[in-house]
């Protein structure tokens, strides 16, 4: 199962980030993870925030966004981790197109967010391989 | 067999040509200090007297006349001659600003409708043509230049005036129509319309269109020319120099031959006022060499085209005009080249942008910066950077392909490009903050 991530397009400018957040908080949603990437001219906010059915029609209204779906894998908070998905991945030809971490709710539990050009391929990778990916419900977005 | 309604002149040799011009050049200046208080106040703040224009190429010591002073002059200002030799007015639609109004003498149209005649021989009229005038009548200059030009040639002439496109389709079949004179784009809607009624492009006994009034591109044509299975002739004039027929094409289709025994071209540069050379593009100038109610020296059209006196296959010798490029009012000059936003607005619409841009120039170290503003849609975001910024190097390859110099491009998110009283601002010039 994949994650619903947004990713929202923000002119490089003051007060555009915090305008972003200011309204994914209105909605009453909360951000789980986030990541922004950033270009001379502009930026793009990608985030997995809970209840993105509700909020995304009113990010809408204005802001420039998307919805797509990316991989979030289970790690194991030890060395190493991270590297034997990676390697899970790379064995079986899947370019990541960009990646971020974040921390789950209770002790010792890390995620990361892939986003990659074949979301299922990757996902049945991983799970032959007995790492456990997340959906939007396990994730109680 | 090549055909000219005025042979004598419109293939003169290039010298009677310019003899014709100097004769009437001299009587003009003349008739205009005697005549026209208006225009000779201007020479005379530029220290000039009829006695220093002796031929055309003292043209360029007279001073310009432009729109606004039209408008200044409004409405009898600029009348060469008494109201009791005038028989006609028309008026252009002064949706800005004030109207302009035209008089006219009875030799005035004569010489017109004869430049109108040139026209439509060109375009292969003959007496035995019937000609469909589907120009607005009246105010407008379009109709009775037209129709006055085809009752010189002798065709059988058809005053419809404009719309009511099912009657004219029933007047074209039944009277089996061979020329069509119009505005290009009513010219494309009665080539749908006849479509929509199951008429294929042989249908109809038109040879011809003489269409102008409006911009129009190539593609236009060869569409008009496709739909109705005819030969699509441009044609160019404005009010305040008679009407359509100051130029015309011939069946080359390279630019438009301007009746230079009634009318002298200039191209200058739209800033500094200097004579441009044939092949430079600026603005069109027009001096009207003998008309007599509303002779205009030195009007400033405020049209951007270019000049050429290649000799034409058609056997005419007079210059051709290039279909104006746009209004002098919205070219920018970057790095010494000429641009219209209109050719940026062109390219982003054929990348699949919105017409959501913003021009913005400055200065850096005596170089001017280039820089384009645009708002990504939303079919064209992406979460990918590498996606944007490709998007972003190809607008910028297709910019430098269409303006030959090349742009920043900058991708903005909607409704960020700033907008005042709900119209985008498409040009920001920072340049003159440092000069
Ligand atoms: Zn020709």
């Amino acid at each position: 199962m994949a994650i619903t991530q947004i990713s929202m397009f923000l002119n490089n400018q003051p007060g555009q980030l915090v305008e972003a957040v200011g309204a994914i908080s209105a909605a009453g949603s909360n951000i789980r993870a986030m990541s922004i990437a950033e270009a001379n001219d502009f930026g793009i906010l990608r985030a997995i925030i809970t209840e993105p059915d509700r909020v995304c029609p009113l990010l809408e209204q204005k802001f420039l966004i998307m919805r797509n779906e990316v991989l979030a894998a289970r790690m194991d908070d030890r060395s190493g981790a991270l590297h034997e998905i990676l390697t899970v991945l790379n064995e079986g030809n899947i370019n990541i197109e960009y990646m971020y971490a974040f921390t789950g709710t209770g002790p010792e539990e890390a995620y990361v967010v892939f986003r990659v050009s074949d979301v299922r391929t990757a996902e049945e990778m991983l799970q032959a391989n007995g790492i456990a990916t997340l959906s939007d419900d396990t994730l109680k977005l | 067999m090549k055909q000219y309604y005025q042979p004598e002149i419109e293939t003169a040799p290039r010298e009677k040509i310019l003899e014709i011009q100097n004769e009437k050049i001299v009587k003009q200046v003349r008739h205009v200090w005697d005549h026209v208080p208006y225009y000779r106040h201007l020479m005379e703040e530029k220290g000039i007297t009829p006695e220093d224009i002796q031929g055309v190429k003292d043209i360029p010591k007279l001073p310009f006349l432009s729109k606004a002073d039209l408008r200044d002059a409004y409405p009898y200002g600029l009348l060469g001659t008494d109201l009791k030799n005038c028989v006609r007015i028309h008026s252009t639609s002064g949706t800005t600003g004030r109207r302009v109004v035209a008089f006219y003498t009875q030799a005035d149209i004569d010489l017109w409708e004869d430049c109108c005649a040139r026209a439509i021989v060109a375009a292969g009229g003959t007496n035995e043509d019937v000609v469909q005038v589907c120009y607005g009548y009246g105010l407008f200059t379009g109709g009775s230049g037209l129709h006055g030009g085809s009752h010189k040639v002798g065709c059988l002439t058809l005053p419809m005036s404009s719309g009511n496109t099912e009657r004219q389709i029933q007047f074209m079949m039944d009277l089996e129509s061979t020329i069509l004179c119009c505005t290009p784009s009513y010219a494309a809607y009665i080539g749908e319309a006849l479509a929509e009624r199951g008429y294929k492009p042989e249908d109809n006994k038109l040879k011809a269109g003489i269409f102008g009034a409006e911009p129009w591109t190539e593609e236009m044509r060869r569409e008009i020319e496709k739909s109705l299975g005819i030969k699509a002739y441009d044609i160019y004039g404005l009010t305040e120099t008679s009407g359509p027929g100051v130029a015309f094409e011939c069946e080359e289709q390279t630019g438009m031959h301007i009746n230079e025994d009634h009318f002298y071209a200039e191209i200058i540069d739209p800033e500094t006022g200097e004579v441009l050379p044939d092949g430079e593009m600026g603005e069109l100038v027009f001096t009207a060499l003998d008309k007599e109610a509303f002779p205009l020296l030195r009007y400033r059209t405020r049209d951007l085209c270019v000049l050429s006196r290649k000799p034409c296959s058609c056997g005419r010798t007079h210059v051709k005009m290039a279909k104006p490029m746009g209004r002098s009012d919205d070219m920018l000059i970057i790095r010494g080249v000429n641009v219209f936003p209109s050719q940026i607005e062109t390219v982003l619409l054929n990348e699949g942008y919105t017409p959501n841009y913003q021009i913005v120039l400055d200065r850096e170290r005596h170089n001017d910066t280039f820089d384009v503003y645009v708002e990504v849609s939303p079919d064209q975001f992406s979460d990918l950077m590498s996606q944007i910024q490709r998007m972003e190097k190809s607008l910028e390859n297709a910019l430098r392909t269409m303006l030959g110099i090349g742009p920043k491009v900058h991708l903005v998110a909607p409704k960020t490009i700033t907008r005042s009283e709900g119209k985008a601002v498409r040009v920001i010039d920072k340049r003159k903050l440092h000069d």
